[in-house]
């Protein structure tokens, strides 16, 4: 099917689900430009998606943590694929933290990639989208957004907050015909969960990507992939503190 | 847990060295008038010359490219530029200088021509050529150097023109006329905005005798009457325009109605100042004195179908045909010269996909074969044009000219979600049936082209002489637009 967009950025496109999401937008018809730090892996990534001839995937390596790059960045891209629209931001890291760990250094990482790195974009994406009446944002935020886990404290911190923001941003530019979807995977199997083993619901990078672009096309405010865990989250959002805390999870 | 160490977050980005943002605030949409594409740019609206300086400044140190752009009219991507900068002219619309006794005005390139007959109406002149749309700015009127219902008596635009001024991206403000850079004088006019940007214009009008028209319509049943009566009429009349039943198959194929229309001589009109009154030009708010206007577009979107077009096409037909089969009557000069603004946004009919019009000029001898050949395709692609309309033409001498020494004809083709594809690729079809009989294409209208049928009807000394030209003018290629990058590429060699 030729996808609805023409442009498209993805912040976190060297691996996993936005790899995948690369893939598949550019085997709809779409032009893609690749955010992520390491270049070989671009590489090795757009040299497969162009193999056909046609340069329809481009290559950005940036570090979502040198936020004073990115007006210039996006705007560049732009011009680059000739506009922009769609928005897809699914740059994030989980580095392994331990039942006692209290690492400031990778909490702040994961503030400063999942989050302030989110932030960095899509405020000048949603400028862009809001001033021109058009486009979608795609947040890949997680279900650990959804409650508290002792497990990974500032992980799901970076992930609730990222989850207010669109919600936020969505409340601002929604009304000018720009659609913000804020996308919820459980478990996916990729490099950042790779050693975690067997999880609850896993599912494939494929399978999250191709949810993500129908929740995408449907401008869904709030997309569970796989949909399953909407419902297990209506309750477990329910749960109260005291017995969530019992939960141990 | 997680693959990733630490150290290797950290290393340093490789991302390559970036030019300053433009400033987001002057991001805006811009369409194309047909609707059928439109592009984000920033768009800056100087009001002077010096202005127009600063924004190619703030191109180079970007790096961008310029669009120009005056009333947007052009039905195709002629004035877009996507993610670059779009130099909007209608703030520049001054009247600089009007003399009554010989006709000659001096304006601004944003000038419409709307603001000039309503400025000189009073002192009994008229815009020697007119579109279709009195909203066409004259940066817009000489970049496509347009031409009205009286071609082939009176030239295009540019034969109107006797001086404009023209600031270069290379910074050299450049008056031209017959006499002076005359080479550029002709490559200009007709130039699409690629050589720089007209700054001011000077035109000489037309005079006029009466603020009406002696109009003549009359239906001919086949496109052969049409060809017929267009050479016995050509002769004497001022105006000669025919709308032509694009649903109508077999016999009747190119059924239409021809509207004549001739200048009032001094002397006829009894009440001249009353007639050349701005007032006695204006269109009526209402339609049959009931309708408002403004929102007659969302009445006629009931019928933005084939079906609803059909019976359109075939009531105004047989209309045409019985009741207002040959009559005369008096008609002021802006109700007959811009009947399509006689309904405000008309086009939305065609919304969301949009239209494009599809037009060819095609030399008298070849020009009925190849009219019943394009709309026979059309029909038999199933794709048939809402509105089509015929037009008689000459050659003219500027460079990149779009006529010929015979016919127009311009097809409105409506544009959805399910057949762009098809309109496009029905589109190439028609490319084919025009170069075969020698015809010619419009910038204005244009969205379907590609770059060999423009290089290949254009000739190659044409081509020669343009690329020199914008060479000159414009060594670091800033003038650019989605239309000229589909069509010549960035190298102009
Ligand atoms: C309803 C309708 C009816 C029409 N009827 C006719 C008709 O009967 N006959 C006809 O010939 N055309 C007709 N047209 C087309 C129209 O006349 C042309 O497209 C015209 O060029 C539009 O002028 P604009 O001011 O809108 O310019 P734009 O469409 O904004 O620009 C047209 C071109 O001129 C260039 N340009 C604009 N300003 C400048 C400047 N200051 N200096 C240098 N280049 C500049 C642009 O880069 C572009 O290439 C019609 C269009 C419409 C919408
Ligand atoms: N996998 C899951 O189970 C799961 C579940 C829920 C939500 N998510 C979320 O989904 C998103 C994608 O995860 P994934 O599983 O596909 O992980 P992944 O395979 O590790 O991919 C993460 C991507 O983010 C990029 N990235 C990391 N730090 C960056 C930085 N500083 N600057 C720029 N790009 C950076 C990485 O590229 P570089 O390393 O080359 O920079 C990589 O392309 C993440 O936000 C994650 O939190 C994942």
């Amino acid at each position: 099917m030729p996808s609805v967009w023409k442009q498209a950025i993805i912040v976190g496109a060297s691996s996993g689900i936005g790899e995948e999401l690369a893939r598949q937008l550019v085997a709809q018809g779409c032009r893609v430009a690749l955010v992520a730090r390491r270049q070989e892996e671009l590489e090795r990534i757009v040299s497969a998606l162009n193999a056909g001839g046609v340069q329809n995937a481009l290559i950005y390596p940036h570090d979502v943590r040198h936020s004073e790059e990115i007006p210039t960045l996006f705007q560049k891209i732009a011009h680059d694929l000739g506009g922009v629209d769609l928005f897809i931001y699914a740059a994030g890291v989980m580095p392994a933290v331990e039942p006692n760990e209290y690492c400031f250094e990778k909490d702040r990482q994961m503030i400063e990639i999942n989050l302030l790195g989110a932030i960095g974009w899509i405020n000048e994406v949603a400028q862009r989208f809001g001033q021109t009446h058009s486009g979608t944002i795609v947040g890949i935020s997680s279900v650990a957004g959804e409650r508290g886990r002792m497990t990974m404290p500032a992980y799901c911190t970076s992930k609730a907050a990222f989850t207010t923001y669109l919600e936020a941003i969505r409340n601002r530019i929604g009304r000018y015909g720009v659609k913000v979807v804020t996308v919820k995977p459980g478990p996916v199997i990729t490099p950042m969960t790779a050693g975690l083993g067997k999880m609850p619901l896993q599912i494939t990078a494929e399978r999250a990507a191709s949810e993500i672009l129908v929740a995408a096309k449907r401008g869904r405010a709030n997309a569970f992939v796989p949909h399953t865990w909407r419902w297990i989250f209506l309750i477990l959002r329910n749960v109260p503190s005291f017995v969530f805390k019992k939960l141990k999870l | 847990m997680a693959v990733q160490s630490l150290e290797n977050q950290k290393e340093e980005s490789v991302s390559t060295p970036l030019e300053k943002p433009l400033p987001l605030d002057h991001l805006e949409r811009v369409e194309a008038w047909g609707m059928n594409t439109s592009v984000c740019s920033y768009v800056y609206r100087p009001t002077t010359v010096e202005g127009i300086r600063e924004v190619f400044q703030i191109a180079k140190a970007h790096d961008r490219t310029v669009a120009l752009r005056g009333s947007g009219c052009s039905y195709g991507d002629a004035s877009l530029g996507a993610e670059n900068i779009s130099l909007d002219l209608t703030r520049m619309n001054r009247i600089l200088d009007w003399s009554p006794e010989t006709g000659v005005i001096r304006v601004e390139p944003g000038a419409t021509i709307r603001n000039i007959w309503q400025y000189v109406i009073e002192d009994g002149w008229w815009l020697p050529v007119v579109s279709g749309t009195m909203f066409v700015s004259m940066g817009g009127a000489l970049g496509m150097n347009i031409h009205g219902k009286n071609n082939y008596g009176m030239g295009p635009f540019g034969e109107h023109v006797l001086a404009f001024d023209l600031l270069t991206p290379a910074g050299e403000l450049l008056r031209c006329s017959r006499e002076e850079n005359s080479e550029l004088f002709f490559g200009a006019i007709g130039g699409f905005g690629m050589l720089g940007c007209f700054v001011s214009v000077t035109l000489r009008l037309k005079r006029i005798y009466s603020g009406q028209l002696s109009v003549y319509a009359f239906a001919t049943p086949d496109l052969s009457t049409l060809f017929r009566e267009f050479e016995a009429r050509m002769g004497s009349a001022d105006y000669l325009v025919a709308w032509v039943d694009c649903f109508a198959t077999g016999k009747a194929l190119g059924r239409s109605l021809i509207h004549q229309a001739d200048y009032l001589a001094k002397g006829v009109d009894p009440t001249p100042t009353q007639t050349l009154r701005v007032k006695h030009q204006e269109l009526p708010e209402t339609i049959l004195g009931l309708i408002p206007k403004s929102i007659m577009w969302r009445f006629m979107k009931l019928f933005g179908n084939n079906w609803g077009m059909r019976l359109i096409n075939r009531t105004k037909y047989v209309q045409g045909s019985t009741l207002g089969n040959k009559k005369t009557f008096r008609q002021s000069h802006a109700a007959f010269a811009f009947l399509l603004d006689y309904v405000p946004n008309w086009k939305f009919i065609y919304k969301p996909g949009g239209l494009i019009q599809y037009q060819s000029f095609v030399p008298e001898a070849t020009a009925e074969a190849c009219f019943r050949a394009q709309l026979e395709t059309c029909q038999r692609a199933g794709i048939v044009p809402f509105l089509g309309v015929f037009k008689r033409h000459r050659k003219d001498s500027f460079l990149m000219s779009h006529a010929v020494e015979g016919y127009s004809f311009a097809l409105d083709l409506p544009v959805t979600k399910h057949n762009r594809e098809r309109v496009w690729s029905l589109a190439k079809e028609l490319n084919q049936l025009v170069l075969e009989a020698g015809g010619r294409f419009y910038f204005a209208k244009d969205s379907t082209l590609d770059s060999e049928t423009a290089r290949s009807y254009l000739g190659e000394e044409a081509l020669h002489r343009f690329y020199a030209l914008k060479r000159s003018c414009d060594p670091h290629n800033l003038l650019q637009t989605e239309l000229s990058r589909r069509l010549f590429g960035t190298d102009w060699k």
